[in-house]
């Protein structure tokens, strides 16, 4: 494999106006190109081009957002790895890890909805189980546009199949996440894959090309012309003027990751290899260039040994094709024979295809031409760093109505009135119902009533007793809208309710933070706030950022979508098998609202004022109380001990009315105590930081007793509901809840016809 | 009585749910299943056979389809013919059809979509072991699938009848399912088919049913 290569492959040397049109098509600023020719000494190969391109798109090298992403807190006592590898890894107990990222998939979903989401799937599994992690739970944040806007109902549809069928297939459970419609992702859906996996502290395996002389195996599935370009696809907007890129979108087979996953675990347990890669966004290219960056060393790659499902592939295309489902792994000479078995055994195409050298290049041959000599620092030191320009985006004006809100809800009949605020999220079942969530059987609870989801992980060689974990993805894309830095800081809150109100503690984050146009300052000025928003909330619960991703350029037509930074959290849960629900059915129950004591309700982008139509005079975001949050958690967390407590259910922007019913599961006879002139607001507007607690009637008192020590929070008794009966009870209006459950199920009907 | 290595478990390249089976067994009957890879042509000596959930061949051409050619299928036709038990589960179920080892077959659900959701199922078969072991009229066990609709004309289905093969049926159909069938037997009753998973409401600290141990327990009174 290191016999002397003195031919080259041409360069890319052409007149200018030509010139510019590949440095075009490859998303190569003229500064780009100067700084190529500097670091070569030379014109690029067509080949090498392709890697500049690829690499330094904003998907693979972060230019827009690395400045920013600094802000964020990363470390921890819980934290293992931080950002920088394949996934983050912390330490749940003794020995026992969770590693655990999410990733985006945006731009390919639009335009292959099914192909797009699963492979999104696959993508964010491998990254997880090439760290040696045992693959445990899938979650999955998705936006769509409005459900009556044209493409809405077809992309929900079969963005849902596509994660199901792949996640399905491979055997690995999806337990929880949002789904979410709004007008601003009518041109620009997105799709944010997020997988946990669990491994031993002292069994962590990373991307690293380390020991020359060392083996670089291909294995998986072959390689063909799907995704090539698929970075660079998602480092841009679209609009109307550019044809369909679908050969761009990678397709993929969620049984030959079964089969890989499968491999990949039976080859570490049996210790024979040092380092492993995942091929994801820029395939070969970046898996190669991040291997060979993070140990220091050169690679020799043979291009040739590259196995291929199609005939006649140019090596850019071998080096830029996204095919799904392969892998790189380093192995010791010695391990070859071993390692080639495990792959025969599991049917995966396989070959040696390079060689680690110290060179400190990566050196790609094709066809006795060297196609790619270039030296690795250079191409990660030197990627382009942009400081955007930013600018704090003008309020929107807002329109002054005549009428108070009050007067404004009051307008229609009451039961369509309520009927509206319910319908905003789509009935749950729908979507969660077509992906398998016990597989595996770790699930204790899933998302029902769209909370948490916890599991309990037994593995007694990395600790000794049951551990619980609980997760949740979600963001309040609408507060963001309104205020970027405290839409994210409440975001990150909502999340870390969600996962306090199952009895769990927060320990961690992952994200997606999915933006506009970033050469837009307004946009990048959001960007910039939604980052610091973070940041502070991270900092104030004790959840770092271990891992993450950022999605840029979703845009159409010069339209963003809502700046959108969607927060993945892991907590830990010291008694998983007791684990509170967000759901109690079935059941004679008393519902309190525990939030802060003042200044708990919130207009400004909230459910109520959707519903009105924006409707309401500009408003600010009522901002997170951080000490009243500690206190509140620190009472969960005492009264969750209590097995009384039926279920606990965090409320935030949509209020408590809807919150109650999702709680209740539009069963029973619930009889609120609301009165027009005085909380009207409580059960209507949004809530900051407020959690429903459903529990036994017997219970009441000893409740409130508890409740006499908050000082920053409060106890209001909001509902009492009996097992029997089929009416919700709403300042004095009798309303079915029968009729109201069905006209919502219609709506998911024609969602998944 | 050491029970150990007396019940296998086939474990094609993509089951899934044979870990889950692995670990109900042992956790509740203190039970480890000898697991036998798909390419072996012979099996050990075993009293009984499991065929776990999952997408055995990744489901190309048809679920079960492809694992009814699978080298280890001799195998398992003969424990068969020997009157040796099998418990065929979801897609265990499916390739039992689809070797003809049990009537029927199993389609595309009728809504289309891949279901997962806890289900109650009525206690269907009348011998006096599954009454004495499945004492409950109704059994809350999950289903997970999206070919689960099964299917059988006729003639078959009242043969079913007569001859008490019907195990359990679906108290609210979920898939489209013939007269709401969930699991049914052999004729002489010792290969067992389902389509819900029944090692999914066996562990004691899930929040969920335990009544799946009734059937994993049915299953060992009839293989051991």
């Amino acid at each position: 494999m290191n016999q002397v290569i003195t031919k080259r492959a041409p360069f890319v040397q052409a007149e200018p106006s030509h010139l510019n049109t590949i440095l075009a098509s490859h998303k190569i600023t003229k500064e780009d190109h100067k700084n190529i020719l500097s670091i070569l000494e030379r014109p690029p190969t067509l080949a090498e081009l392709g890697v500049f391109s690829a690499m330094w798109s904003e998907h693979c090298s972060y230019k827009s957002s690395r400045v920013h992403l600094k802000k964020f807190p990363t470390k921890g006592p819980h934290v293992v790895m931080g950002p920088g590898e394949n996934a983050g890894v912390i330490r749940l107990k003794d020995k026992l890890c969770l590693a655990f990222k999410m990733e985006s998939h945006n731009h390919p979903s639009y335009i292959d909805p099914y192909q797009g989401a699963a492979t999104g799937v696959g993508g964010i599994l491998r990254d997880v189980f090439c760290m040696g992690a045992r693959p445990v739970a899938l979650l999955n944040a998705l936006r769509f546009g409005e459900k009556s806007h044209g493409k809405s109902p077809w992309l929900c549809e079969h963005v849902v199949k596509g994660i199901g069928d792949y996640g399905n297939c491979v055997g690995i459970p999806t337990v929880a996440g949002s789904t979410h419609f709004d007008p601003s992702y009518n041109g620009n859906i997105l799709v944010n894959a997020m997988a946990c996996g669990i491994l031993h502290e002292d069994k962590i395996f990373t991307g690293s090309a380390a020991g020359v002389g060392n083996l670089i195996y291909y294995v998986g599935a072959a390689t063909g012309r799907d995704g090539i370009h698929g970075a660079t696809m998602a480092s841009a907007s679209f609009d109307d003027t550019k044809e369909e890129e679908k050969s761009a979108v990678q397709v993929g087979d969620p049984f030959f990751e079964k089969l890989l996953l499968e491999a990949t675990l039976e080859v570490l347990e049996k210790k024979l290899v040092v380092g492993l890669q995942d091929m994801g966004a820029a395939g070969l290219t970046s898996s190669v260039f991040e291997m060979a960056s993070r140990a220091g060393t050169g690679v020799f790659l043979d291009l040739n040994q590259v196995p291929t499902r199609t005939v006649g592939m140019s090596p850019y295309e071998l080096m830029l094709s996204e095919s799904q489902e392969r892998m790189l792994m380093v192995v010791e000479p010695k391990n070859k024979k071993e390692l080639e078995a495990v792959f025969q055994k599991w049917d995966l195409a396989y070959n040696k295809i390079g060689v680690i050298t110290d060179t400190k290049k990566v050196e790609a041959v094709f066809e006795e031409r060297l196609h790619v000599d270039m030296f690795v620092e250079p191409l990660v030191e030197r990627a382009p760093l942009y400081r955007r320009p930013m600018k704090p985006r003008e309020a929107s004006p807002c329109k002054s109505p005549e009428e108070s809100w009050q007067t404004l809800f009051f307008k229609e009949n009451l039961a369509q009135m309520i009927t509206k605020l319910c319908g905003g999220r789509v009935a749950h079942e729908a979507i969660y119902e077509q992906y398998d969530h016990e597989v595996g059987l770790r699930t204790i609870i899933s998302q029902e009533g769209g909370g948490a989801s916890v599991l309990e992980i037994f593995e007694p060689s990395c600790s000794p007793q049951p551990v619980g974990i609980a997760l949740a993805a979600n963001c309040l894309e609408n507060y963001c809208g309104f205020e970027p830095r405290e839409g994210a800081r409440q975001s990150v809150y909502k999340v870390a309710r969600s996962i306090i109100a199952t009895g769990a503690t927060p320990l961690a984050i992952t994200d997606c933070l999915n933006f506009g146009n970033p050469e837009i300052p307004e946009i990048m000025w959001s960007f910039s706030e939604a980052v610091e928003g973070i940041a502070q909330a991270c900092e104030e619960l004790g959840t770092p950022v271990v891992s993450g991703n950022v999605s840029l350029y979703n845009e159409t037509n010069g339209k963003s979508i809502l700046p959108t930074p969607m927060i993945g959290m892991v907590g830990l849960h010291d008694n998983p098998v007791f684990a509170k629900r967000a759901v109690c059915s079935g059941k004679d129950f008393i519902v309190y609202l525990l939030s802060y004591k003042e200044k708990e309700t919130n207009l400004a982008a909230s459910n109520l004022w959707e519903t009105l139509k924006y409707q309401l005079p500009r408003q600010v975001l009522t901002p997170i109380q951080s000490e009243a949050e500690e206190e509140s958690s620190n009472f969960i967390r005492s009264v969750v001990k209590e097995e009384t407590i039926l279920a606990i259910k965090d409320v935030d922007r949509e209020g408590v009315l809807p919150s109650l019913l999702r709680l209740c599961q539009f069963t029973g006879d619930i009889e609120t105590f609301c009165e027009k002139e005085k909380n009207l607001e409580l059960y209507l507007a949004g809530i900051v930081g407020g959690y429903l607690i459903a529990l036994p009637p017997f219970f009441e008192e000893s409740f409130e007793e508890k409740g006499k020590d908050l000082q920053k929070n409060k106890l209001t008794k909001i509902a009492c509901v009996k097992k029997e009966g089929d009416e919700l009870i709403f300042l004095e209006e009798r309303i079915s809840l029968f009729s109201l459950k069905d006209k919502l199920q219609k709506e998911t009907k024609e969602l998944f016809h | 009585m050491n029970t150990s290595s007396q019940i296998a478990i086939i474990v094609y390249p993509g089951s899934n749910c044979d870990r889950d089976c692995e670990r109900a067994f042992k956790d509740i009957f203190d039970i480890d299943l000898l697991r036998v890879w798909h390419t072996e042509l012979s099996l050990p000596k075993v009293r009984g056979l499991i065929l776990p959930g999952g997408f055995s061949y990744g489901d190309y051409l048809r679920s079960g389809a492809l694992a009814s050619f699978s080298p280890i299928m001799n195998a398992i036709r003969e424990h068969a013919k020997k009157g040796g038990s099998i418990l065929g589960i979801c897609n265990g179920f499916q390739i039992l059809t689809e070797s003809r080892l049990l009537p029927g077959t199993l389609l595309r659900n009728s809504q289309n979509q891949f279901i997962c959701k806890k289900t109650k199922l009525i206690s269907s078969k009348k011998d006096s072991l599954w009454n004495k072991v499945v004492s409950e009229k109704v059994l809350n066990i999950p289903v997970a699938h999206k070919d689960g609709r099964y299917y059988l004309d006729e003639n078959g289905l009242k043969n079913l009848e007569d001859n008490d093969q019907i195990l359990l049926t679906y108290e609210n159909n979920p898939n489209g399912s013939v007269n709401d069938i969930a699991g049914v037997s052999s004729l002489c009753g010792n290969i067992l088919g389902m389509m819900p998973h029944p090692e999914r409401a066996a562990l004691s600290n899930r929040q969920a049913s335990t009544d799946g141990r009734k059937i994993l327990e049915y299953f060992l009174s009839r293989a051991l």
